[in-house]
């Protein structure tokens, strides 16, 4: 299990980009932190998630 | 004190110095914050902190006054047409002719971003475009992850303003807003609820301030 956004989901095995399409996001409006790191835009691909991660998915919406 | 006459230098810092104490005052109008982007959010957070007190503030927008911003930027009528680092600054040194401010009137991307940013503590994010947003937080957490950032998302429309946190994410690094509400959902945006998000990143700047103080 892979904790996203405090939630726990069956995610063990997909990559960054494979996360947010599932899970309706924009790649140009997130940030993504892995286990407190920021996981740069250039990694998401290769970047496969495993039991016990834990991802925090920011999302940006316009307004300011 | 004599109206019209403006108090000196010392006489204005000693007043913060009752308020907030001999070393948080130091630090606050030492600290460099940066703020990036001058619309509705960072025109008040900039002059939310002059007056608490940051005196060292950086401001950088590539925007000109405009009059659709008039309803919730800090602008005078008379500055529209004007470059919002041009106006900003004027009205920054109005409010308080001994504070420090740099202007930079640049767009800023990934290609720009460490060096505009380089001499700030703490960083701003206060744009009104998404991917301009995630753009600039992308690029400070990756290359600048010694830096202090406070940014926001979602703060459109008449919602309550209560839905309005500022969340932190990692050591550094704080999100303000409700997170959802989205300019590009139809909402407008209202003084009101723009100023209460610029009003949570400024008070996060003036904690995080406060916090190396107390650390200190």
């Amino acid at each position: 299990m892979v904790k996203i956004n405090g939630e726990k989901i069956h995610a063990d095995g997909k990559n960054i980009l494979e996360i947010l399409a599932d899970m309706d996001y924009s790649e140009k409006r997130v940030a993504v932190e892995l286990n407190k790191q920021i996981v740069p835009k250039s990694k998401y691909s290769d970047t496969t998630l495993k039991d016990g991660d834990s991802v925090e998915i920011v999302k940006f919406v316009g307004g300011g | 004190m004599v109206a019209g006459n403006i108090p000196s230098r010392e006489e204005v810092y000693q007043a913060l110095v009752e308020r907030h104490g001999e070393n948080l005052q130091r630090k606050l109008s030492r600290v460099s914050v940066a703020v990036c982007g001058l619309g509705g959010l960072g025109s008040n957070i900039a002059v939310l902190l002059v007056r608490a007190g940051v005196w060292n503030i950086h401001i950088i927008d590539f925007d000109k006054v405009d009059i659709s911003n008039i309803n919730r930027q800090q602008y005078f009528i008379e500055q529209i047409g004007q470059y919002k680092t041009n106006a900003l600054y004027e009205n920054l040194l109005k409010i308080m002719p001994y504070a420090d401010i740099k202007r930079t009137c640049v767009k800023l991307s990934e290609n720009n971003i460490p060096a505009v940013l380089e001499n700030a503590d703490i960083i701003c994010e206060a744009f009104d475009n998404a991917e301009s947003k995630a753009e600039l937080v992308n690029c400070v957490l990756e290359k600048m992850p010694e830096k202090y950032l406070v940014s926001s998302s979602g703060m459109a429309g008449f919602g309550d303003t209560n839905l309005i946190k500022t969340k932190q994410i990692t050591e550094k690094f704080y999100m303000c807003g409700d997170g959802e509400s989205d300019i590009a959902d139809g909402m407008g945006l209202v003084s009101t609820r723009v100023a209460v998000c610029a009003g949570h990143q400024a008070h996060k700047v003036i904690q995080i301030i406060n916090g190396s103080v107390e650390n200190d």
